[in-house]
């Protein structure tokens, strides 16, 4: 019998076409898995087998007919800031606590329209916001893999840590992320997996819960690059729903997976060799750019002389956003309340408890920039620092094809192990993945190999807006170099 | 803009001589689209309380404002009504502050970069006079929810109904100079968006409100501000919020005005603060002060993309513009002969107007417009009632006035056929021919009337020949005895020719 732990999501689409076994029980399956290991993890906000079953057995239909779609019956895992009708949503937060929206989410129903099985929602940093899953209302969520010797609980990353974490833990066929800062990126190189994040506007944002509108990108995370290329393929549509979605169609991504890179030109960034770095990481960073050259690339040095500038321009662009689309939060139509003496009192009250320490921080950051008198010193310049980064990388992409770089500045680190170090500390975990998101371009993290404590680490690849289709041939020509195919030990079931 | 278009002569005496006032104003005006400025969501007033909210009117988690096209091209028509300029690229921003009745914490607006920008209106007062006034922009913005606080003690309901409506928020220079001026204004918009159908223009719903600045100064100082663009000329404003009616906008100026004079007079200091006009009490009272004001944060709404207009897109609704009042009233005077009274008195109200030209179709404009202006409209205001809720119609009248105009009838007895139209309706030719009022031009039956009064009043015949002012009485007996309807040209030429031979 097929081990369903292991499968690639493209594995079990063919499978499941092939009849090797039927969506019921693949979803049997995925569902008992997840329950199993919710404890142990705590990676899910909501499981409904239920709706997995129903849906599961309306995909066995369509397959024994012959009707079967992309991705039918292949169950997937929804992070919980993605509407799904009919489902609580709170994107792990507690003002969000008991609100079921009446509406499915453009990427979620491109994904049902692909005949995908939906079966639990993923937890995540409180409103997306944070880089270890630690943040979440549910409480922290915890890696599958953990150090050589040690039974010290890991974070998984963030903000998607629960889809980086019930994946990695062989539960489920992929994932939906979204990816503000990194939040797809870091998560997947925390857990061993493969994440990415198209150009902005290739998946649409409506239905999905804001954090920063003009920096938030939903993507996939999955096991391996052709699978991430087949559920990227369906998360993107063009919307008229979201005015800032890419209007032009959706290429064949999984086409570029395993096309030849030879000839292409890698950059390699020298400002992303920060202080401080890991000596490992380092010497992975070469070990990607010698894998590439022996695939036929050709290596360049570049530069990218904004790029330290571009944490500081996130860390007030993200805020200033969040502070604003945060604000429907209230208490007065949907989520929770806590009754005042008067209707400011009741605010007060209501997102004083209904919000954790880091949302706040984050309001407060962002009233505070965006506030009379300090506007033009923090967001119009981190406006300027922008378009400055942007057009480091367009000048880049003038001499190459794609930009190879680590994801992290580190491996996954224990749960609690920054709770006492300044908020900074944790927002460097995105140094090197922000820049993506400030440009709006795509960007890919490919699990290379093991820290030292067999911990995953994972590369990055950047390359122009639009062009996914290299991301994917580069990410996919790392990840047979590396031929990464290390799993976390089974302990959490 | 010449100076002496402004209303000069209103003065406000105080203990330390004349004051004079600068007033500028900002008018909410509701866009007439089906549906909301970012959602699909129904516009229609008077419905069930939160029975048109969209998930995006709602602000449910992950919607999105998506732009309504119609409500883009309304503003700009207004503002090619407004002589002003189309911005080609314009944004929207977020206006943030919290509130019971705005969802999404934030109202979209456009702040820095407004669609239309600058232009002019001319304006007309009661006595048909005229004066210009500068527009200083005209932005997009969605309207907020409705608080209902009178319907409970202890709650307040929220009413979405209207949030997300697309207004128009219209900004005057500080070019009025009295009350009565300020309510010239805003009537003059409000013909002017009738006109264009870019809004409804009821006050008394809500499709027209005004915020209007007001600040006193002392003669000269405003002429100053005029050449210099200085404002540290003009004393500091403030601003009332809301007012909804042309009344209250001039009784919330004549008050204001008053109060800063008053507190100016006795050595205190004007404080830039936003005023609420009480309509009942006929005051203003502060609602918050400039150091309490908002801090709105704005910044560029990321969920919307700038808005670039084509230019082919301007010009087509360029070309779709109907004729506004300014060009309806000279085309009144030019093409059709109208005094220039009559052509503003008809052109001032686009109701008014397209009834007018309904009338003259194929008849004397001048008579017609004599009929409409004095007849009808006199008996309208008599009775309370607006033109488009007239007995009689244009039709009606039209056909009322070619009578006169074919000589089938005349005036007077025109005046009788309205009062039947007015009364009981129906048809005037039907009506003259089934009353037999139909003038008598035969000249000869009038001839012989008046051979028959000449024989029998011979000496009044003789006593014209002296005399001829005395043919009068002779004009009467001959209607007298036609019942009237004796062509009185005819009349009186007969009795020329047969008294004065």
């Amino acid at each position: 019998m097929t081990d369903f732990s292991t499968l690639s999501l493209a594995d079990a689409a063919a499978g499941l076409k092939k009849k090797d076994f039927t969506a019921t029980e693949l979803a049997e399956f995925t569902v008992r898995e997840a329950e199993a290991a919710q404890g142990a993890l705590n990676c899910f906000t909501l499981i409904d087998g239920e709706r997995a079953m129903r849906m599961a057995r309306a995909s066995d239909e369509r397959l024994s007919s012959g009707n079967g779609r992309a991705l039918e019956g292949v169950p997937i895992a929804m992070k919980d800031l993605f509407a799904v009708e009919g489902v609580e949503m709170t994107a792990s937060s507690n003002i969000l606590k008991g609100f079921t929206p009446t509406y499915e989410s453009t990427v979620s129903q491109n994904l049902w329209d692909a005949g995908a099985v939906f079966f639990a929602k993923t937890s995540m940093d409180e409103f997306a916001m944070g880089s270890s899953n630690e943040t979440a209302a549910s409480g922290a969520v915890v890696n599958p893999w953990r150090a050589k010797g040690s039974d010290e609980r890991l974070v998984p990353g963030g903000s998607s840590g629960g889809s980086a974490s019930a994946l990695a833990a062989g539960i489920s066929y992929g994932a939906t992320g979204t990816d503000t800062g990194g939040s797809i990126r870091q998560p997947a190189a925390f857990t061993g997996l493969v994440g990415a994040k198209p150009t902005y506007g290739r998946c649409s944002r409506w239905g999905v819960v804001a954090f920063a509108s003009s920096l938030d990108h939903p993507g996939p995370l999955t096991r391996t690059v052709r699978d991430n290329a087949i559920l990227m393929q369906h998360m993107a549509s063009p919307d008229p729903k979201d005015s800032t979605s890419y209007t032009g169609e959706v290429p064949d991504f999984a086409a570029a997976v395993g096309k030849s890179v030879k000839g292409l030109k890698i950059g390699i960034p020298s400002e992303y060799r920060v202080e401080g770095m890991p000596g490992e990481i380092e010497t992975l960073w070469s070990q990607g750019r010698e894998w590439l050259e022996a695939a036929g690339c050709e290596i360049v040095d570049i530069s990218l002389p904004m790029t330290k500038y571009a944490l500081p321009a996130y860390y007030i662009i993200a805020p200033a956003e969040a502070s604003s689309n945060l604000a429907r939060y209230d208490g007065m139509r949907y989520g929770q309340r806590v009754e005042g003496e008067d209707l400011i009192d009741t605010y007060e009250k209501s997102r004083a408890a209904g919000f954790g320490k880091e949302v706040q921080r984050r309001i407060m950051i962002g009233t505070y920039v965006l506030s009379a008198g300090y506007y033009d010193a923090y967001y119009l310049k981190a406006l300027k620092v922008r378009r400055r980064i942007l057009e480091d990388f367009n000048a880049a992409f003038e001499k190459v094809d794609a930009i190879l770089t680590p994801t992290t500045p580190s491996a996954a680190f224990g749960i609690g192990s920054k709770a006492k170090a300044s908020p900074i500390e944790m927002y460097l975990n995105d140094i090197f993945t922000v820049t993506a998101n400030i440009a709006g371009i795509p960007a890919m993290s490919v699990p290379a190999g093991l820290d030292k404590s067999g911990l995953p680490l994972g590369l990055q690849v950047i390359t122009r807006a639009l062009d996914e289709e290299t991301m994917f041939s580069v990410g996919a020509a790392l990840e047979d170099s590396a031929g990464f195919s290390a799993r976390p030990e089974k302990w959490w079931a | 803009m010449p100076l002496d278009t402004a209303d000069y002569t209103y003065r406000i005496p105080g203990q330390t001589g004349d004051w004079e006032i600068v007033v500028g104003l900002e008018v909410h005006a509701q866009v007439r689209s089906k549906s909301k400025l970012f959602s699909g969501a129904s516009t229609e007033f008077g419905a069930a309380p939160n029975s048109h909210v969209s998930l995006v009117d709602a602000a449910m988690p992950g919607m999105l404002p998506v732009i309504n096209e119609e409500c883009v091209a309304q503003a700009v028509r207004t503002g090619l009504g407004l002589n002003a300029k189309i911005n080609r690229f314009s944004r929207f921003d977020r206006k943030n502050y919290f509130y019971p009745d705005l969802p999404q914490g934030y109202q979209i607006s456009q702040f820095e970069f407004p669609i239309v920008g600058e232009g002019e209106i001319e304006c007309e007062r009661d006595d048909g006079s005229r004066f210009t006034v500068g527009i200083e922009r005209l932005h997009l913005e969605q309207d907020a929810g409705k608080s209902i606080h009178d319907l409970d003690p202890n709650a307040t309901y929220v009413d979405l109904n209207r949030s997300g409506v697309a207004l128009m928020e219209i900004v005057s220079r500080p070019h009025l100079r009295s009350p009565g001026d300020a309510a010239a204004y805003v009537r003059t918009l409000r013909t002017i968006v009738r006109y264009l159908d870019t809004c409804g223009g009821d006050m008394e719903k809500g499709q027209m409100r005004a915020d209007v600045n007001v600040s006193v100064c002392k003669p000269g100082a405003y002429e100053k501000f005029r050449e210099s663009g200085d404002f540290s000329h003009l004393g500091t404003r403030c601003e009332i919020k809301n007012v909804n009616s042309l009344r209250f906008i001039q009784q919330a100026i004549e008050y204001e005005a008053q109060r800063q004079i008053d507190l100016l007079e006795d050595g205190g200091k004007v404080i830039q603060q936003t005023r609420l006009f009480d309509a009942n009490t006929g005051v203003t009272r502060a609602m918050r002060s400039k150091e309490e004001a908002h801090d709105y944060r704005y910044f560029p709404d990321p969920d919307l993309l700038p808005l670039k207009l084509e230019e082919a897109f301007i010009e087509t609704l360029k070309a779709g513009l109907p004729e506004l009042p300014a060009e309806k009233r000279e085309r009144f005077v030019s093409r059709l002969g109208l005094s220039e009274y009559d052509a503003s008195v008809l052109a001032a109200d686009k109701d008014r107007a397209d009834y007018f030209e309904k009338v003259i179709e194929g008849r004397d404009a001048k008579l017609a417009a004599n009929w409409v202006n004095n007849e009808l409209f006199g008996r309208l205001n008599k009775e309370g009632l607006s033109i488009t809720e007239s007995p009689v119609g244009p039709q009606q009248l039209g056909k009322l006035v070619k009578l006169i105009e074919e000589d089938v009838i005349s005036g007077k007895i025109a005046k009788e056929v309205f009062e039947i139209l007015w009364d009981e309706g129906g048809d005037p030719e039907a009506i003259v021919e089934k009353k037999g009022l139909k003038q008598i031009t035969d000249t000869g039956a009038i001839e012989k009337v008046v051979d028959d009064l000449i024989a029998q009043n011979p000496e009044q015949a003789a006593q014209v020949r002296d005399k001829p002012k005395a043919m009068g009485w002779f004009v009467g007996q001959v209607m007298k005895a036609t019942g009237g309807k004796a062509n009185p040209q005819a009349v009186n030429e007969i009795l020329q020719k047969k008294l004065l031979g």
